[in-house]
């Protein structure tokens, strides 16, 4: 009796460490669509709390509500059903982070441009754009008189830097997309090198973008977001590489906020591209047709 | 079909959205700067002032020098050593006319005291004063300098701050000044852009704050390091220290700052004390570049309290460089303006105007930015900024100059500042990490902007027509009436550019009323006075400073406008010392000159 207790126990106890095990993985993969919304989340606080890094809470605050408020209006008029709020809530606090303008009206037009996006900019089901990238990189081109981006308004120092990067690559690997990253940063300590060969300029000066804040958000949150990204894990890492050599040649333009603006172009033509390419693979002949019907397919 | 008119209508609703920021743009055109209006008479009809620039007409020509700092700054120099420039009024012979005192930042150059002849014209005395050759390599060079008349004696002395070693200077009867330096027991060497006299603990005897920029043991000539600047852009506090110097009374100070709670490191550009609370002392408000503002309480002058985020002006970072406060409302309380960065497409910080929210007085005063409500928000690379009634309605305007650095007109140093200020600490501290300039502009030849205050809240930016057209390197402006015709002048001083004098003339159909006040138990400078002028149903407070925006100070006169067909029930003059003196029914168009009764 006492054996079979014994038993019965070890093999709770399997099962509870299975399920556990099983639970930790799903919470650091893709299928957890709360993990970059807690990821995110977890990165404002902080920041906020050592830096003051928001231009107010109300702003950020006003970026998320008008993000998730579009998202419901939108997808409960076109797919019927209330949708999942965790792709909002990224884009809503990847625009209330990253816009910098002292006016209210930015936050709240950038965040309704970026989840507009995601249901007008679609092809074959996919939308093509990051949605914040897009939302940021239209107010950046339209109205540069009231809005700029997060570039220099964060703390300088290293030890923030590194929980972020430990934290977002522990959690971008468990999402196998740590190579993204990976391919992006090494691109761009090369173009960095390429920069200052052209332009005589410290090494050290045209790395220093990639130690700001900005870029952490862009390393971790758009150029790795799914939805956006092509679906092979070489093309994947071609994309990002030409992201960075899109961004080098920006720079040498001297563009500001070149990663967002590379990523705008480059992004988008990927995405096309391979859709255009598994459409000829399936024989399919209906190509880049404006897709009012691609409504009814659900966003993911 | 139901879902093609709801595709349809979405498109529509996205082109609306992406249309929005240029009906925006189209619709707030009505705030940016108007027009150039070429008839001074229309002008004056329309907005009740104009400017013309009388400058060399009255025989000033002075150009401001920038200093050479060690070779290892050579790629950035101008950036550097981009301050300097800066202004101040005094009556430093008891004439009755404002004279003006300029610094000059050229190893070697001279300052200027030019004094007021009364005929429209100024005379530089420097040389004869002995204030002029405080540049002499070894010593440092001039930032900015402050008057108060430290040892009671009815002359106004002088305290001159530098990138270098600060220096005062005592008033001999308005006939020469000696150097009481060292009896004075001064900081050897410090690297300060901002100093106000303030009598902090009220005993009648001016006290000195000054504030550091650079850290204090850094001699910009002879490095031993090119790690020297900030460490973050916005959240710096590798800057230099703070001094509060307490007057003894006998010539000498006493450095208080630790023990008044006055601990911080932040890069400080600009000062300002008055009584913001009511409570008699005067508050401490500090503009930091790379940081917050700091606002400090005056705890009965025994302790300074930072109460920076707890009142709201601390909490956003941006490029703190002016400190100016005025009741621009009528309210009988004090805003205050910090001017800041702002670059189209670039780096928005915006200025702030810090309005004391409806409601908070005292230890629960809290202000809010209204800046943009109120339409002073968007200034450029702004620098210096003051307060004063410019066309005499009744209602406190406010001018501003601005441009960081002028060069070659096509190539812009912004992306390389850029890539590099928002870079790791140990990048952005090292100059050498610095792309070099290259004979870059960033943010230069901006124009100007003075702004109307129609009293109902909003300002309107009519630098262009009354005749504010210049687009030097701006740095420090002050108010002052130079003819004592009840109107206020301008005087800008420009980086590396020309002393700028604005003489104003107003309509006759706006009045006026000035006072110019002497303490006697109260410090003789009557600085922290408070004038509260109650007419035709509103109420203005204004407070004599010692030292207010960037590298400036105004006239100490308090110079009210009052509008069309005023009637003053009274004015209550609030001393130093405690004391108050109401005058009932005053004369209008008249300058009042009052002593603290005893």
């Amino acid at each position: 009796m006492k054996q079979e207790l014994n038993i019965a126990t070890t093999s709770a106890s399997s099962t509870t460490t299975f399920s556990l095990a099983a639970w930790v993985r799903w919470f650091f993969s893709l299928e957890n669509r709360y993990l970059a919304p807690m990821f995110i989340t977890c990165i404002l606080a902080a920041a906020q709390l050592s830096f003051g890094v928001l231009e107010s809470y109300s702003r950020t605050l006003l970026a998320i509500l008008t993000a998730l408020g579009t998202e419901l209006v939108l997808g409960r008029l076109f797919w019927g059903q209330w949708p999942n709020l965790a792709s909002g809530y990224v884009s809503g606090i990847s625009v209330g982070i990253l816009v910098r303008a002292p006016a209210m009206w930015p936050y709240a037009l950038c965040s309704m441009l970026s989840i507009t996006s995601k249901y007008v900019l679609r092809l074959k089901g996919r939308h093509l754009w990051n949605p914040s990238n897009f939302g940021i990189c239209v107010l950046l081109i339209l109205a540069p008189e009231a809005v700029s981006s997060l570039g220099i308004q964060w703390g300088n120092y290293l030890p923030p830097m590194i929980i972020v990067w430990i934290l977002g690559s522990l959690i971008i690997w468990q999402a196998k997309r740590f190579h993204i990253c990976a391919t992006y940063v090494i691109s761009f300590f090369l173009f960095a090198y390429i920069r200052t060969w052209i332009t005589g300029h410290p090494l050290l000066a045209e790395v220093a973008p990639i130690t700001g804040p900005m870029y952490q958000l862009f390393i971790f949150f758009m150029i790795t977001d799914p939805k956006t990204t092509v679906q092979t894990k070489w093309g994947q890492c071609v994309v990002v590489f030409l992201v960075a050599l899109v961004e080098m040649l920006l720079r040498l333009n001297e563009s500001v906020y070149a990663p967002l603006y590379a990523l705008f172009l480059v992004g988008p033509a990927a995405n096309l591209l391979e859709i255009w390419w598994h459409a000829r693979q399936s024989g399919v002949a209906e190509l880049l047709q404006p897709e009012i019907r691609g409504l009814e397919v659900r966003p993911e | 079909m139901k879902r093609r008119i709801l595709g349809l209508m979405l498109c529509t609703f996205f082109v609306a959205l992406i249309a929005t920021p240029l009906v925006i743009k189209h619709v707030s055109k009505r705030h940016e700067s108007i027009g150039a209006v070429p008839l001074h008479e229309t002008v004056t009809a329309r907005y009740g002032f104009h400017f013309q620039e009388v400058a060399k007409a009255a025989g000033m020509h002075f150009t401001h020098q920038a200093p050479t700092f060690d070779p290892q700054l050579d790629h950035i120099m101008s950036e550097v050593a981009s301050m300097g420039a800066a202004v101040s009024i005094v009556d430093f012979d008891r004439d009755g006319l404002l004279d003006i005192y300029v610094t000059n930042s050229g190893e070697g150059s001279h300052n200027r005291l030019y004094r007021n002849l009364g005929n429209g014209t100024f005379q530089d005395v420097a040389v004869d004063m002995g204030v002029a050759d405080v540049n002499q390599a070894g010593t440092g060079v001039s930032m900015g300098a402050v008057w108060g008349d430290y040892d009671n004696d009815g002359y106004e002395d002088l305290f001159l701050y530098k990138w270098g070693r600060p220096e005062l200077f005592h008033n001999d009867h308005g006939r020469r000044f000696e150097r009481v330096t060292e009896q004075a027991g001064l900081p050897s060497w410090m690297n300060a852009n901002t100093a106000i006299w303030l009598d902090y603990d009220r005993d009648g005897r001016l006290d000195l704050f000054i504030g550091g920029y650079y850290t204090e043991d850094l001699n910009l000539w002879k490095l031993t390091t090119t790690k020297i600047m900030p460490d973050s852009f916005e959240y710096a506090q590798n800057g230099g220290r703070k001094y509060m110097l307490r007057n003894r009374g006998d010539g000498t100070f006493e450095d208080v700052t630790e023990q008044l709670g006055i601990k911080s490191r932040r890069w400080a550009l600009a000062a300002t004390a008055a009584d913001l609370r009511g409570t008699g002392y005067p508050d401490l408000f500090i503009a930091n570049d790379y940081g917050v503002s700091e606002l400090y309480f005056n705890e009965d002058g025994a302790r300074f309290r930072e109460v920076g985020k707890q009142t709201g002006v601390g909490f956003a970072p941006k490029s703190g460089m002016n400190a100016a406060v005025g009741d621009i409302l009528n309210q009988g309380r004090f805003a205050i303006y910090v001017t800041n960065i702002s670059e189209k497409g670039i780096l928005l910080q915006g200025n702030n105007l810090w309005m004391p929210e409806a409601g908070t007085t005292g230890e629960n005063l809290r202000y809010e930015n209204l800046a943009r409500e109120m339409g002073v928000e968007l200034g450029g690379w702004s620098f210096g900024a003051q307060f004063g009634d410019l066309n005499n309605d009744g209602y406190l305007d406010l001018y501003l100059t601005n441009g960081f650095l002028s060069a070659d007109r096509d190539r812009s140093y912004w992306y390389d500042f850029s890539k590099v200020a928002g870079g790791n600490s140990t990048i952005i501290a090292d100059a050498k990490h610095w792309p070099p300039l290259d004979g870059r502009s960033l943010s230069g030849y901006q124009q100007k902007h003075v702004w109307i205050n129609d009293g109902a809240g909003q300002f309107f930016d009519v630098a262009q027509a009354v005749g504010v057209t210049d687009t030097y390197d701006g740095r420090a402006v002050a108010l002052a009436d130079f003819w004592n015709r009840g109107v206020l002048d301008v005087v800008v001083v420009n980086q590396k550019g020309p002393l700028l004098l604005y003489k104003n003339t107003v309509t006759p159909d706006n009045k006026w009323i000035a006072f110019e006040l002497e303490g006697s138990v109260s410090n003789r400078s009557a600085i922290g006075t408070q004038v509260r002028l109650f007419w035709n149903g509103q109420e203005q407070v204004q407070e004599v400073s010692g030292g207010s925006g960037f590298g400036a100070q105004n006239q100490r006169r308090l110079h009210f406008g009052l509008g069309k067909q005023p009637h003053i029930e009274k004015v209550v003059i609030r001393w130093p010392s405690g004391k108050e003196q109401t005058l009932t029914e005053p004369q209008i168009g008249h300058i009042h000159r009052l002593k603290e009764p005893v």
